[in-house]
């Protein structure tokens, strides 16, 4: 039986989705920002399997499964865009593609 | 013991991803990002989630971080993408939103420190995850099939190289 707070696993996840926050809102490169949007949704997985474990259910970790099944299926797709965009536009930098019209 | 474990962990955990956002070459910070993703299968076994430490190594540190491996060899980016890069990280670009996510980790934090001190609960091993899965949550998975065959597809559709009728397309287009 272990002895960490409830508190001090919050402010894990909360340090860890701040800092892919930043990463999303301050990088250019948008290989960068995927990788950043990982560590978000790694994060809320983090704040998600400490409820479970406060409670002694396993719902935490069910609820992880599903964000690990979200983020595979999201970074097949988001690495295909990439691979397009490179194609199409020579460059990774997400300010290209603002030009994009329907 | 182990909160003291828990916490060099989670110090690794915060430091490497750190890293990954500050790094300039993609696959050093590709190399942060799967030191991070094994920092917190750590903390979920400490936890008590074994499960989801074995998911969190084999499924984000191996086979997510395999395709971003990928994708980075296939782009070849070199020296030119750090110079690049070196130009757009100025400090006056990315001050304002580091101050506004410390802002916003500070107030989380005094939200959770002003909250109830409980210690972090007990063992669930994967006996008990399978039979809530596969018991109030079959719909979940099967929605989550779904939704890995939605990306499967789309995956497929984008990274196929463009046919022959789009790229006469695209050049009448341009002329």
């Amino acid at each position: 039986m272990n002895t960490i707070p409830m508190t001090h696993g919050l402010a894990l996840a909360a340090m860890l989705f701040s800092i892919g926050l930043t990463g999303v809102l301050v990088r250019r490169n948008i290989l960068f920002v995927l990788m950043s949007i990982e560590l978000m949704l790694n994060a809320a997985g983090l704040a998600f399997v400490f409820a479970g474990a406060r409670w002694g259910q396993a719902d935490g970790q069910i609820f992880f499964l599903l964000i690990l099944t979200l983020a595979a299926a999201e970074v097949g797709v988001a690495l295909g865009l990439v691979l397009q965009i490179y194609r199409r536009f020579g460059s990774l930098d997400v300010d290209a593609i603002s030009e994009m019209k329907g | 013991m182990e909160s003291v474990l828990y916490y060099v962990a989670s110090a690794v955990a915060v430091f490497s991803s750190i890293m990954v956002v500050t790094r300039l070459n993609a696959v050093h910070a590709l190399l942060y990002l799967i030191l991070s993703l094994l920092a917190v299968g750590i903390v979920f076994y400490l936890l008590g989630a074994h499960f989801a430490a074995v998911l969190e190594v084999i499924i984000y540190a191996g086979a997510i971080m395999v395709l971003f491996v990928f994708v980075i060899m296939m782009l070849n980016q070199g020296q030119k993408t750090v110079i690049q890069e070196q130009t757009w990280l100025q400090p006056r670009m990315w001050i304002g939103p580091v101050i506004l996510s410390s802002v916003l980790l500070v107030e989380l934090v005094i939200v959770f420190v002003k909250g109830e001190d409980a210690a972090a609960g007990q063992i669930i091993d994967a006996k008990q995850v399978g039979t809530t899965l596969f018991g109030p949550y079959l719909l979940a998975v099967e929605l989550a099939s779904i939704l890995l065959l939605a990306g499967l597809v789309g995956a497929y559709h984008l990274g196929r190289p463009t046919t022959e009728s789009q790229q006469q397309r695209e050049t009448e287009e341009e002329t």
